[in-house]
């Protein structure tokens, strides 16, 4: 009898216990997407403004009452390196609760990572990587980028920078798949243009010292040292260039527009160039609204140069859940028929290679510790001079 | 190339040198001293940089604003608490494993020498990211056709090769020092002779830590920028230094120092691609050490067990 009672009551427990974790039927179905980017490291800062980007546009959607689905946001960190970069994609990719992601700002990794997504079927859309490498080297249906890519940014750059009268440049760049491709596309360019290269330096991306390239440089007397890398190398050579007594106008490419490039050389960084596809956000259709909710949200980080980017993409992903449901095959299917996708960084549509074709090109100057677009800065009005050794 | 240039080269070669042969004096001693190599020398570095920047971050906040007082307070914090550090490591980890192989001692240095690091990368606020250090010392520059002397350069130069020769005297001059010596030569017979074999040993980690710690800082104000990995490249090529000029040597040490500089100088201003300079002057090294294999001036007593 006693053990009949307990049976009993066993069963009644789980019973109660069964209905008390029984979902609210009004509640919707949970979504996962993940987020990649370096969170940690020399470019954290780009990293953090991504994610902070991504978080917000889960959040709206989150407090729009007309989703149908709950969207949860699993962020993960590639420190910029491609192991672990490949690592923290295959945690993502084996997840099948993840039904997409929003990937990668450096190139290295995004090149490093595309296998994984194709092998695993995980829909992506890279919000910051420029290599052109990572959308057209392969034909993978998985990779989407809604940024453009070093290919237009050099373009300009070298048409620019001609038409200013320039005509000596050095090159330095670090060795890794994105410094070598922004060589090669800005040597093309700058020669074809009638610009003169008297060298070009090959770095290591974590190297301290550039005293004795910079020594050599200094000896090639160029007018501008053009740098293809990114920030913490580029805050490095400039501060060393200071050192050594290098006269020469310091030209970037979007791998140092960025607040922490600022931050690092402080009054140093007065007078450098560099070019990013598409508008500043605050000249975009949507950045006002894009500037105003991030802000509401107090993130303890800008978003930085790719942050509308991030946001674009997590839009593109979120919508295309909204439409055909939490499937990756039909998500990716739905993402790669983007055409005419309003959206805060302007109109995306994909190519046959999923590419967002970015037609605008911004050249940026810092001006009084501020990135400003070169068009407004006292630079082009005549106001200011750029160095001229 | 015009004379100017040549100048710019060598001060580089002569700047990267004095570093370099900080580090190596370290691990020069210490082999000296116990016949073990401790791996965890560069990282020592690293935390005595990251001490300097938070001495720095402490007093600026409360209120001292005269840098050259800042820069020397930074020197002396870090290089005091690397001191102890290093004494720390020695007593606690290094001298207990005495009897032990060494290369259990070498493993336990490695893994400390980790365990320091990766401190630094996560508790350090936003640890993984590269920190700039304050410009403390006077930054105007001397112009000399196309050669370009900074004071602070200069100054960071002059004071790295003051200390080393401050170890010199120390180890040479001294009772200290002949302590350090007899205990180097024969730790046993130096115990018979009435010399505290622990406190010589303890106080010699504090020298060659304290001189690390003063590198660190140096990197810190030469480069602006100091990060959490820095110990490491510059832990290898002080350890490579030290054997190539022959470990135990304080001469080979400091000569091994500058060599290595004048390697990579050399393998940047030669190499189109200048990221080839450490494969150039690592291959050197290797040729060096193949020819001489205990080192450019080797240990006079070749009898070591």
């Amino acid at each position: 009898m006693f053990y009949f009672a307990l049976r009993l009551l066993s069963v009644v427990c789980t019973l109660l216990l069964t209905v008390a974790l029984l979902p609210d039927a009004s509640a919707k179905e949970m979504v996962k997407l993940a987020f990649i980017g370096p969170l940690t490291g020399g470019v954290s800062a780009n990293g953090l403004g991504g994610r902070n980007a991504v978080d917000l546009a889960v959040r709206l959607r989150n407090a729009d009452p007309k989703a149908k689905y709950q969207y949860e946001l699993v962020a993960l960190d590639d420190e910029c390196k491609p192991n672990i970069g490949v690592q923290v994609a295959t945690k993502a990719a084996s997840d099948n609760g993840i039904v997409a992601g929003v990937t990668h700002y450096c190139s290295t990794v995004a090149m490093a990572t595309v296998d994984v997504y194709h092998k695993f079927g995980l829909p992506v859309v890279v919000w910051g990587a420029v290599l052109p490498d990572i959308t057209y080297a392969n034909d993978y249906k998985e990779v989407h980028r809604v940024n453009g890519t070093m290919i237009n940014q050099n373009e300009t750059a070298a048409k620019f920078m001609t038409g200013l009268k320039y005509k000596r440049w050095v090159i330095i760049h670090d060795t890794t798949d994105y410094g070598k491709g922004h060589n090669k596309y800005f040597s093309e360019f700058v020669t074809k243009n009638g610009g003169e290269i008297l060298g070009t330096f090959g770095v290591t991306a974590d190297q301290q010292d550039f005293s004795a390239e910079l020594t050599k440089i200094k000896e090639l007397k160029p007018e501008v040292i053009y740098f293809g890398g990114i920030t913490p190398l580029g805050v490095r050579i400039r501060t060393q260039m200071d050192k050594l007594g290098v006269k020469a106008v310091f030209e970037g490419t979007s791998g140092i527009v960025s607040d922490a490039y600022i931050e690092g050389l402080g009054p140093l960084a007065e007078g450098t160039l560099a070019f990013r596809e598409g508008a500043p956000v605050e000249k975009l259709p949507g950045g006002k609204f894009f500037i105003e909710q991030y802000n509401a949200q107090k993130y303890s980080d800008p978003p930085e140069a790719y942050g509308a980017f991030a946001y674009a993409a997590a839009i593109l992903v979120i919508d295309a859940v909204e439409n055909v449901g939490p499937d990756r095959k039909k998500v990716r299917a739905e993402l790669n028929k983007t055409a005419d996708h309003q959206s805060v960084v302007g109109v995306i549509t994909f190519d046959d290679h999923r590419q967002n074709a970015v037609p605008l090109i911004t050249k940026f100057v810092v001006q009084d510790g501020k990135w400003i677009v070169w068009e407004d800065s006292e630079y082009a009005k005549g106001k200011r001079k750029l160095v001229r050794s | 190339m015009d004379l100017g240039l040549l100048g710019q080269y060598a001060f580089n070669g002569l700047m990267l040198g004095v570093v370099y042969a900080m580090v190596a004096v370290g691990f020069t001693l210490f082999f000296g001293v116990l016949d073990v190599i401790k791996f965890s020398h560069g990282d020592v570095l690293t935390v005595g940089a990251f001490t300097g920047l938070v001495t720095y971050l402490g007093l600026s906040a409360a209120g001292v604003t005269l840098h050259p007082a800042l820069a020397a307070a930074a020197m002396i914090v870090a290089m005091l608490l690397m001191a102890l550090l290093g004494a720390g490591i020695a007593r606690f980890l290094v001298l207990p494993l005495r009897a032990a192989p060494p290369i259990n001692v070498l493993l336990i240095t490695l893994m400390t020498g980790t365990v320091l690091r990766e401190s630094i990368r996560l508790f350090y606020p936003s640890g993984a990211n590269p920190k700039p250090f304050p410009h403390l010392l006077p930054t105007d520059s001397l112009s000399l056709g196309s050669f370009t002397l900074r004071y602070d350069n200069a100054i960071l130069l002059i004071l790295g090769l003051a200390s080393i020769v401050v170890i010199h005297l120390i180890v040479t001059r001294t009772r200290l020092g002949l302590a350090i010596r007899a205990v180097a030569q024969d730790g046993e017979t130096a115990q018979i002779m009435g010399i505290n074999f622990q406190a010589v040993v303890l106080i010699t980690f504090a020298l060659g830590s304290a001189l690390a710690a003063l590198a660190g800082v140096t990197a810190g104000l030469y480069y602006n920028e100091i990060n959490f990995g820095m110990g490491l490249l510059l832990g290898v090529i002080g350890f490579s230094a030290a054997v190539v000029g022959g470990l135990g040597n304080l001469y080979g040490a400091i000569i091994g120092g500058f060599l290595f500089a004048g390697l990579q100088t050399l393998g940047a201003a030669w190499f189109s691609v200048p990221a080839y300079k450490d494969v150039f002057s690592f291959a050197v090294v290797i040729v060096l050490m193949t020819w001489k294999p205990s080192g450019l001036i080797a240990e006079r007593s070749a009898e070591r067990v």
